[in-house]
């Protein structure tokens, strides 16, 4: 039963993190519209921001990550003006074409200044804590504790402040935002800067528990994607929610069925639910 | 200067560079050009299956790499740990390739635009995952060796460079010929009018489902054959042939060439292989030119080379009045994409 319970703990750990990264991806995509292929990168770049922080100037663990957010987000939205606004009347194969060059710069930039080894990080939460035999590293508990502090913030910032409410006025219609005066390339910028410091966090809390190299966004933003269709593109809860069910079909697949084929797992969920319902699981309509 | 341009669009220029291609291995410097040029033209058999996809139907394919590494590995396999010859594993390259794309695409294809991206990005590293894990079957990380060479029927040794570049030269012409054909059929028109509008092509009649499908396996055929040949060049392959990253280079060498255009995939493949063999520094960081290069591109040139080129002429051809435009103007696939960019 103990076993079973650990599984819990990893799944709520892994669906914190994707669903961290699928929230920033889904907000862009909600204004946007734009599926962001360099969303991976910003999450890579978030990682080794962290690791220089920490290893190179032997800042503190919490110092590190928040250095690694402003430099995060302050990248994404350099991306947004320099790449994305240039291309808002293009078809939209261009955009998907540009976040992959975006996505090939910044993977052969971190490779060419740290090498494609892998890293450890280390972080200044390695107790064990022990329920009853239940065994939860801190690291994980922070993951899931961090995790549900950052939706909570991000709740409240587009539900009680004015700068949030625009970006909900955006997504809901892009028409309807213009003609109350809001000032769509503000928006973007903020939304593009926000899902920035989402994949930061992210990448900051997950690299202790895992390693650090330039491929390693890969993984994770395919899984975001897989996540942000399941929970409908654009979807705030459904990112959450498809991040928590692609985070336990994980840990438990991998557990109960093969730990070679887990990384599988979340792709022929995909595969399943789109030939089923090429619309996703929770959208009301595709695009 | 213009004389010259419209020179280089006769069917005089094509003949021309056939015979370039044809004499290159004369006035290589050594066997290791030839080599890369036969690699080069591999790989622009597979982006031409990429532009079928891509540029025609508008469909960006993400899994081409992965359906290139099928051909590899059927091809592979079957010589290597069954025992079949080569002409006949070549065939069941093709077909599998076929096959397989077939069933992927009537199930991806029914997404639409951004949903059809993920979709097959995530096909694509369905099928990496499964080459580097099933290892009963593809060796895994290993890879595969002692793959057959073709055989030359007792009449040419294809274990040759020399030949083997004629051979892959070879199906080059008949991959270009065919995308030739293909662009002023009927068939190749309902692909371009797919691409400007899925709703308006329906409202024309055309079946989208099936003609995207036959796109899609028309592309996947290519890559295979790619596929096939590359395992058949190279007699060694591992699961990296089916990265990600081979399909993010044929994306580049294709919107390099000229997206949706007849010539553009040869021009960008065979310019940027070249381009990265002659700054080997590059391999290794070529990314951090191409990155740019690729959002470049699609601000300021979305029609690559090729396409740049051919609008160029147009409305040369245009400014010059009635006697030539009525022969420019057939240049194909230049006037969609103009009515697209315009719209």
């Amino acid at each position: 039963m103990n076993l079973f319970f650990q599984q819990i703990i990893n799944g709520l750990t892994l669906g914190s993190i994707y669903g961290l990264v699928a929230l920033g991806l889904t907000l862009v995509y909600g204004i946007l519209h734009i599926p962001n292929f360099a969303h991976g990168a910003l999450y890579m770049v978030g990682a080794f921001m962290s690791y220089f922080f920490m290893v190179d100037l032997g800042a503190h663990y919490w110092v590190a990550m928040a250095g690694s957010a402003v430099v995060v987000a302050i990248l994404a939205v350099l991306c947004e003006r320099l790449v994305f606004h240039p291309l808002r009347h293009s078809p939209p194969i261009h955009d998907k074409i540009a976040a992959i060059g975006i996505l090939l710069f910044l993977e052969a930039v971190v490779q060419m200044f740290w090498g494609s080894d892998f890293r450890r990080m280390s972080s200044p939460f390695t107790g064990i804590l022990n329920f009853d035999g239940l065994i939860i590293p801190e690291q994980r508990l922070l993951i899931i504790a961090g995790a549900f502090v950052l939706v909570v913030a991000l709740q409240l910032f587009l539900r009680k402040t004015m700068t949030g409410a625009t970006i909900i006025a955006m997504a809901q219609s892009r028409d309807g935002a213009f003609l109350v005066g809001i000032d769509a390339n503000r928006v973007a910028m903020m939304t593009f800067a926000i899902s920035g410091v989402l994949a930061a966090f992210a990448a900051t809390l997950y690299a202790p528990i895992n390693l650090v190299y330039p491929a390693m966004g890969h993984l994770v933003i395919m899984k975001a994607f897989v996540i942000i269709i399941l929970g409908g593109m654009g979807s705030i809860p459904g990112a959450i929610i498809g991040g928590m069910i692609i985070g336990f079909a994980e840990a438990l697949g991998g557990f109960y069925i093969s730990t070679s084929y887990k990384d599988i797992i979340a792709f022929g969920l995909l595969v399943l639910i789109l030939s089923v319902r090429p619309q996703g699981l929770f959208a009301k309509g595709a695009h | 200067m213009f004389k010259f341009a419209s020179l280089l669009m006769t069917p005089a220029a094509k003949y021309l560079m056939l015979a370039f291609a044809v004499l290159f291995p004369f006035f290589a410097a050594n066997e290791y050009q030839v080599y890369v040029m036969a690699t080069a033209f591999v790989w622009a058999i597979a982006v031409y299956g990429l532009n079928i996809i891509t540029g025609f139907c508008g469909q960006l394919n993400l899994a081409h790499g992965g359906f290139f590494a099928i051909g590899a590995y059927t091809l592979g396999l079957l010589t290597a740990d069954y025992g079949w010859s080569f002409w006949p594993a070549f065939v069941a390259a093709l077909v599998m390739a076929a096959v397989l794309g077939f069933l992927v695409g009537i199930v991806s294809l029914r997404l639409k635009e951004h949903y059809f991206a993920i979709f097959t990005l995530c096909v694509g590293f369905i099928i990496y995952l499964l080459i580097d894990k099933w290892e009963e079957l593809t060796h895994g990380a290993i890879g595969v060796r002692d793959i057959a060479a073709p055989y030359g029927f007792g009449v040419v040794d294809f274990t040759d460079t020399t030949p083997f570049y004629y051979l892959v030269l070879a199906f080059l012409v008949f991959a270009i010929w065919f995308m030739g054909r293909l662009s002023k059929s009927l068939l190749g028109r309902t692909f371009i009018a797919i691409r400007n509008g899925d709703e308006l092509a329906q409202s024309l009649g055309i079946n989208l489902m099936r003609n995207k499908v036959l796109a899609f396996v028309l592309s996947t055929t290519y890559a295979g054959l790619a596929g096939a040949l590359y395992a058949g060049m190279v007699r060694f392959i591992g699961p990296d042939e089916a990265n990600i990253n081979h399909t993010f280079d044929m994306i580049t060498y294709l919107l390099v060439g000229g997206i949706g255009t007849i010539m553009g995939p040869l021009l960008g493949t065979v310019g940027i292989v070249w381009i990265t063999q002659s700054l080997q520094f590059l391999e290794e960081y070529r990314m951090i030119i191409f990155g740019p290069l690729l959002v470049l591109l699609v601000i300021f040139f979305p029609r690559g080379i090729a396409g740049s080129f051919l609008t160029w002429m147009h409305r040369k051809s245009q400014a010059l009045g009635s006697g030539k435009k009525h022969k420019e103007s057939k240049v194909n696939t230049v006037q969609p994409r103009e009515a697209e960019s315009n719209a």
